[in-house]
């Protein structure tokens, strides 16, 4: 009897369904209006079997060729990033039993951008077969800074939380004034840093999703299985540990795990901030502690999530698109302070 | 009888200070231990050596005869289950989901809690008496049904040892009796061997079948309460002259600090 999966299930099974339903209403959206059947239309008849008997009549090639070239990937991109994002920060709050906590806690968003910021000087935009140089210089920039983040808070093979988030900040203030010092001496590619440092989906393609694809689910639903650790270490390390869990052991699995996701995720999106804190939180005030349905929980809410952030920016101003970053903080930022205002401190963690 | 935790010439430091010196003993299966001892005595680092948290420097540990550096952390806590000190949850659990974290050892990484875990579950939370809070969240539970809460997920580790610290030092003379009550309702009942650490003197003669007595770190007397629970024995070890009390032969001795 799987007395916690039938509790659960319900609950995950009707945020997949708000999530599909605002994928596909997010395709609609934009500046070429698609009506809502075409858009199911288009992408029904990608299944093979199904394609004979759907009647693509009257559907505009262009709108199919934006439907699956455009904004699908960039909406999938979305979807997957703000998974990883969210998924992480949900991790990473646990193991740090801090609830300012989020995926960039171990310098992961200031090394990313410090590789990006290299990329974008040594104009790097080429890339190949779509994955931009400045993508994998970014992965690069994230491993590392947390690899020196994780060394420098490890004393022989004990890992303080408390050592790697002083040491984070450390690290992050540090290449930030490497980057401060590259954009004043580099005027020219200012905006480009600065866009780059708040996050965006736009130029998304199929090529970044396959990239990211196979570590982004593998990783995912290894960490997924952590959750009955991740309940016990939040009572406490030690209590834990007496309960049977390697505790040292599952805290670095799951930073080196987490870590690796949150590069994935920064590489091809840039720094998009909010979604792995508010994310997590609001899960946890709504449903409780327990990550055996926080961690699926926040998987699919936090691609509604980002979703609906990159909707908005690239549809509420016409013509212009907004950092995605900026939107999340827009609209999770309120949001969040209403849920702690009506939830009071005492369940924040 | 069988021991079930063997201690031999354990030492134990803390950076350069010696906490812990020379410490040699075994627990019968079954019985019921009280570490008595000052603060900074080290009642808790000898508690922690015992469940794995820390690791002498000098000595070894056996626990159900196998020695500890080579039971693994799910098969330890299969053996010796514990209740902490300080049970401040900030994350908000359900009892029932707290009491289920017990058959964590029980569980492997796909498998999800059964049938039986829920009946293992059910038993332990009954017979500590706090199935009705099931429901409710760690956190709207007073001190003494916490402390039953912690006792219930031991509980469900189905362990052979139960090791507590100091778990009435914050809780009210009923609350204290009836935690008391319920450890040793265990030990004779379920045959758990109990090893708690505590303050209360009188409650430690009470409750043991032994009371070892520790004396910054090392074992000043590890017997019966009559034989530990001397004056001089108290006087030595605490700094406090007492008089010893028995209403009648059978009772355990009571101490009363002398007036000034």
């Amino acid at each position: 009897m799987n007395l916690y999966r039938k509790m659960y299930r319900t609950k995950i099974f009707i945020l997949l369904l708000l999530l599909l339903f605002f994928i596909l209403f997010s395709i609609t959206l934009g500046d070429v209006k698609i009506p809502f059947t075409d858009t199911v239309k288009i992408i029904l008849n990608k299944f093979g079997f199904l394609s004979s008997k759907i009647d693509m009549g009257g559907i505009k090639k262009s709108n199919i060729f934006i439907v699956l070239n455009i904004r699908l990937p960039r909406i999938l991109l979305a979807c997957l990033v703000g998974s990883m994002l969210s998924l992480v920060g949900t991790s990473y709050q646990a193991i740090f039993k801090n609830p300012m906590a989020d995926p960039f806690v171990m310098g992961v968003s200031s090394g990313a951008a410090f590789g990006a910021t290299i990329g974008i000087l040594l104009h790097f935009n080429k890339g190949i077969i779509g994955f931009g140089l400045t993508s994998i210089l970014a992965f690069g920039g994230a491993l590392l800074t947390t690899f020196i983040v994780y060394n420098l808070a490890r004393v022989g093979s004990k890992i303080s939380t408390t050592s790697i988030l002083l040491a984070g900040i450390v690290m992050s203030s540090l290449l930030s004034s490497g980057i401060s010092l590259m954009m004043i001496f580099n005027h020219d590619e200012l905006a480009k840093i600065i866009s780059w440092t708040l996050g965006s989906f736009n130029g998304a393609n199929w090529t970044q999703i396959v990239v990211i694809l196979i570590p982004a689910v593998v990783g995912t639903l290894f960490l997924t299985t952590f959750a009955r650790e991740l309940n016990a270490i939040v009572m406490g390390e030690e209590q834990a540990q007496n309960l049977g869990v390697n505790v040292e052991r599952t805290k670095k699995v799951i930073l080196i795990t987490a870590s690796f996701l949150a590069a994935c995720a920064v590489s091809v999106s840039g720094i998009i901030g909010f979604v792995g804190l508010i994310v997590p939180h609001l899960f946890r005030l709504i449903l409780g502690s327990d990550h055996r349905i926080l961690l699926p929980v926040s998987v699919v809410g936090g691609a509604i999530f980002l979703v609906i952030c990159d909707t908005l920016a690239r549809t509420i101003l016409n013509g212009i698109e907004i950092p995605v970053g900026i939107i999340t903080s827009i609209c999770g930022g309120p949001f969040f302070l209403y849920l702690l205002k009506r939830n009071g401190r005492k369940k924040l963690i | 009888m069988k021991s079930i935790v063997g201690i031999n010439k354990l030492s134990f430091k803390y950076d350069k200070a010696d906490i812990l010196k020379h410490i040699s003993l075994d627990v019968e299966q079954g019985s019921f231990l009280s570490i008595l001892g000052p603060n900074g005595s080290g009642k808790t680092t000898l508690l922690k050596n015992v469940c794995n948290l820390l690791k002498p420097h000098n000595g070894s540990i056996l626990i159900d005869e196998k020695d500890i550096e080579k039971i693994k952390y799910k098969e330890l806590a299969q053996i010796i289950a514990v209740v902490h000190q300080g049970t401040d949850v900030q994350f908000d659990f359900s009892v029932f989901d707290v009491v289920m974290m017990g058959r964590f050892p029980y569980l492997k990484r796909f498998q999800s809690e059964g049938k039986e875990d829920v009946e293992i579950v059910e038993n332990a939370m009954k017979s500590t008496s706090i199935w009705e809070l099931r429901e409710k969240s760690i956190n709207e539970i007073s001190g003494g049904e916490r402390q039953r809460v912690l006792i219930a997920r031991a509980l469900t580790q189905q362990p052979k040892v139960l090791l507590l610290d100091e778990p009435i030092s914050h809780l009210d003379i009923k609350y204290q009796i009836e935690i008391l009550d319920l450890c040793k309702r265990l030990n004779k009942e379920q045959n758990i061997t109990v090893i708690t650490t505590l303050h209360d003197i009188n409650m430690a003669s009470r409750y043991s079948d032994y009371i070892l007595l520790l004396e910054e770190g090392r074992i000043r007397e590890m017997d019966t309460p009559e034989k530990v629970l001397t004056e001089k024995n108290i006087e030595d070890v605490y700094g406090i002259k007492v008089d010893l009390i028995k209403r009648n032969d059978n009772e355990r001795p009571i101490i009363i600090p002398k007036n000034m």
